[in-house]
């Protein structure tokens, strides 16, 4: 449980984002308990684990959906709520979050309305993940792919620190991986923090990975 | 982005999405319409039965139609994910539920409102009622929406919470079709209907002061 460092790191910086203890059950089933771990700028946490073991339930808890049972987390030394955590978070699910009868273009002027900082501009978000030129199509005519791409555009869009992954991946294409994995390079590189969820061998050469192994404690 | 562009573009993506789902979103309107003119062909063709039962019939009917447009508030926002990205929103989820709520009127109370006085002249409501059966009906076609999210907020949660959101909802409902068809009844007799439309009021701007509270708490325990 306890989490390894990998990666290069010349000095240890300042975490932003302090996980303490944190443990949650789920139906009488303990997932994981007393987990610690913090994130800096500029680092990536990429959370594994077996189907059912708990990386879901705590990219939730992180969010703020679900309440954990015991520990807390500290965004720059303040709780979730009090502090400016949800300005500088965004969240990619398992759902797209984007109203299929709308148009990528109304979905993503709705995501710029929600956010109160301002990252890319849309034209510029939709060139980044490769969906120009799909303005005015209504998201139900998009792949399953495409939609996850859009789900990448709103990240860009709504200019947060902090993004939160669960399964990027799923449905995208070998260059949609490719496409995914260079944004999360770029964002991390300009001092973004990324967490994530993955079954896929992330190929993020020369940047600080940070691994959580949970395994299913009965 | 200020909070009352998040305010007006939640408001401005609701109606939206009624205007590509016509059909659906015409389907309250279209139950109250039909309600009501089917009762005349049941009742038969007695004047002064329906001239009586016009304030109930039209109330009754408009609280139903309400009650079947409720589930459709938070449903698909909870099915496809925005949900989860509204309550993310670093601005009060309070006043982004109060914007569904009145994109919830706009699209399902105001028809209601249009269409009205035409089926009260059908069933020969007499003409000094109805004004006040409009008062009635801008005052509290919008208390039947900011209750009713309550109760929608609480069961969008549940695989199969349509019959709990009618229990749970309309014992709320039942104070507002008292005062709401009393008014007209007496509106209709010649008696003044002030008391009723004050108290209607008052339950109006209690609710939306207090109903987006509940309805954001509900909500956040839904996605748990």
């Amino acid at each position: 449980m306890q989490p390894d460092q990998s990666g290069i790191m010349q000095q240890p910086p300042q975490p932003v984002l302090v996980v303490n203890n944190l443990s949650c059950s789920r139906d009488d089933r303990l997932l994981f308990a007393e987990l610690s771990f913090s994130l800096a700028a500029g680092q990536v946490l990429l959370l594994e684990g077996d189907n059912g073991s708990g990386k879901t339930s705590l990219l939730r808890i992180l969010c703020g959906f679900r309440t954990a049972d015991d520990g807390e987390i500290r965004w720059r030394g303040q709780t979730l709520d009090s502090g400016s955590y949800y300005k500088e978070m965004a969240y990619v699910g398992h759902a797209d979050g984007a109203k299929k009868e709308l148009t990528v273009l109304e979905n993503l002027r709705f995501t710029q309305a929600l956010h109160s900082q301002s990252g890319y501009d849309i034209d510029q978000a939709l060139i980044k993940v490769e969906l120009a030129g799909f303005d005015d199509n209504s998201v139900q005519t998009l792949s399953a792919g495409q939609k996850r791409r859009l789900s990448l555009a709103r990240l860009l869009i709504a200019g947060a620190v902090l993004w939160i992954l669960d399964e990027p991946f799923t449905s995208l294409d070998r260059r949609g991986i490719a496409l995914t994995e260079a944004l999360i390079a770029a964002h991390v590189r300009q001092g973004g923090m990324v967490m994530l969820t993955s079954h896929h061998d992330l190929t993020l050469t020369g940047l600080p990975l940070q691994r959580i192994h949970l395994n299913s404690c009965q | 982005m200020s909070i009352s562009a998040a305010f007006f573009a939640i408001i401005r993506r609701d109606l939206l999405l009624a205007f590509r789902r016509r059909a659906e979103a015409a389907n309250p309107l279209f139950f109250f319409v039909l309600v009501v003119t089917l009762f005349p062909l049941a009742v038969g063709a007695q004047p002064h039965l329906l001239q009586s039962m016009a304030p109930g019939v039209i109330w009754v009917s408009a609280l139903l139609a309400a009650l079947l447009s409720l589930d459709a508030m938070f449903r698909s926002d909870f099915d496809d994910g925005s949900l989860e990205q509204l309550l993310l929103s670093p601005y009060p989820l309070t006043v982004l539920v109060l914007g569904k709520i009145i994109a919830h009127w706009l699209v399902t109370g105001l028809p209601l409102l249009l269409v009205a006085p035409l089926l009260a002249d059908f069933l020969g409501l007499p003409a000094q009622a109805m004004g006040t059966l409009w008062l009635t009906l801008i005052i509290a076609t919008p208390l039947l929406s900011l209750i009713g999210a309550v109760g929608v907020a609480l069961t969008v949660g549940l695989r199969r919470g349509g019959m709990i959101l009618s229990l749970l909802v309309l014992p709320l409902y039942v104070p507002v079709l008292i005062f709401a068809s009393g008014a007209v009844d007496r509106a209709a007799g010649g008696l003044a209907a002030d008391a009723q439309l004050d108290i209607l009021l008052a339950m109006l701007l209690a609710a939306l002061v207090l109903a987006p509270l509940p309805v954001s708490a509900a909500l956040k325990m839904s996605v748990n």
